[in-house]
């Protein structure tokens, strides 16, 4: 898979420091289940958590604390977890473009999601999660279609996972990961033949400029 | 197929006198052997520290105490998934504690995380990306850290030592989130290249 945008730099170190809300904290670990370059870049970040971890000053354990973990290790059962490969989509994936962090949320398939018809050509999923005040969701949107133009409340992180869109910033295909500050306007084109299936997490309920937008942004609710 | 080119490739890697080589003789022992003493080792060098960035979190005594013993019986029992082509020990006991924070303190799922980490054994393949990753070890990112100028490393030990969130570290030193988020990029890249002249 050739991917061309990555997550920023900023989004990779609150993904290793355990600072992502859910719902982008799914988005970017899926990101990072397609993209050899991220997963990479987030290992670096992870290992700035483990030398902070080698320089902190040591805490005072409370008595006989290993002793106590000694016995809890006597006690249960050894289920010492064996290595075993995992394939990066999962085995009933038969298109190969869900990423495992996504499949645990909507099975194998892209094809089994139940979507639901917002307006003509769009279509979305909403993902329930738990302890989130951001939203996560799925769009597919037919070729040709526009999203309307829109400024973000918040930051806004979208996962391409089947064919493609534009905008001023380029094109994004499979495994591109759109990283949005807030302040970012843009107007997403589906350019592909089949529409555009991503994910996408957003911080604030986007706000669409414009009349007509404004009119539809209940309807379809992102 | 992977484990056997795995063991030839960590025989040639850092010298055995580096604390990522003794850490990781003492990994292999508790992995492969179930071996007890190897595993109070790891326990006297990280359950200490463990339990001081829990404490810097805002984790009182008790739960601070009871999440670090979470993270070492998770260390006793997944020994065998640690992988040293994608980091150090204390990176990987890192993720652990990361993880076991969110779950307890955030009630937040950590599937994303475990899939993520899942996904990284098995597409793993020995070569350049991995020997680069074996370069990151300890002493190396640990001297780069100590390079970054003051005001990236502030935001980077909140983060980082701390757990602190994005916002609270605006809050903390006064500064618009934006700005958190440049010098943490900043940090990020620093630390990159810092790696690359280190090598």
């Amino acid at each position: 898979m050739s991917i061309h945008h990555h997550l920023d730099a900023a989004s990779l170190m609150r993904y290793a420091a355990g600072d992502l809300d859910p719902a982008f904290a799914v988005v970017v670990a899926s990101h990072i289940a397609m993209c050899d370059e991220c997963r990479q870049a987030v290992r670096l970040a992870e290992a700035v958590g483990g030398a902070c971890l080698s320089d902190m000053p040591e805490a005072a354990l409370s008595d006989g604390s290993f002793t106590r973990l000694s016995r809890m290790i006597d006690a249960a059962p050894d289920t010492a977890t064996k290595r075993r490969p995992v394939e990066a989509t999962p085995a009933n994936d038969p298109d190969g473009d869900v990423p495992l962090p996504l499949s645990s949320l909507i099975g194998g398939s892209l094809d089994d999601v139940p979507w639901r018809l917002v307006v003509p050509g769009v279509y979305r999923h909403k993902i329930e999660l738990a302890d989130t005040s951001s939203s996560l969701f799925m769009l597919k949107i037919g070729s040709g279609r526009k999203m309307p133009e829109h400024g973000h409340g918040g930051t806004e992180m979208t996962l391409i996972l089947r064919g493609s869109y534009s905008d001023s910033m380029g094109r994004f295909g499979p495994g591109d990961v759109a990283d949005l500050d807030e302040h970012v306007e843009h107007q997403p084109v589906v350019d592909s033949d089949d529409p555009c299936i991503c994910l996408v997490a957003t911080e604030e309920p986007t706000r669409f400029k414009g009349i007509v937008s404004r009119l539809m942004q209940p309807l379809v609710g992102i | 197929m992977l484990k056997v080119l795995r063991m030839e490739e960590t025989t040639e890697d850092p010298g055995p006198n580096t604390d990522q080589a003794r850490h990781e003789a003492l990994i292999t022992a508790v992995a492969d052997n179930r071996d007890k003493s190897a595993f109070e080792s790891l326990f006297v060098r990280f359950g200490p520290r463990i339990k001081g960035m829990m404490l810097g979190s805002g984790a009182g005594e008790d739960l601070a105490e009871d999440l670090m013993q979470e993270v070492m019986l998770t260390v006793w029992r997944k020994a065998a998934l640690y992988a040293p082509e994608r980091g150090s020990v204390s990176t990987w006991i890192f993720t652990i504690a990361r993880n076991a924070r969110i779950d307890r303190l955030r009630r937040q799922p950590v599937q994303p995380f475990v899939d993520v980490e899942t996904v990284s054994i098995a597409s793993d393949a020995p070569s350049a990306e991995s020997e680069m990753i074996a370069g990151q070890h300890g002493e190396i990112v640990r001297a780069a850290l100590q390079k970054l100028p003051q005001e990236q490393r502030d935001v980077i030990d909140l983060a980082f030592n701390q757990f602190m969130p994005q916002s609270e570290i605006a809050k903390k030193l006064n500064l618009p989130i934006g700005t958190v988020k440049s010098r943490t990029r900043l940090a990020y890249k620093k630390l990159k290249e810092n790696l690359e002249d280190l090598r």
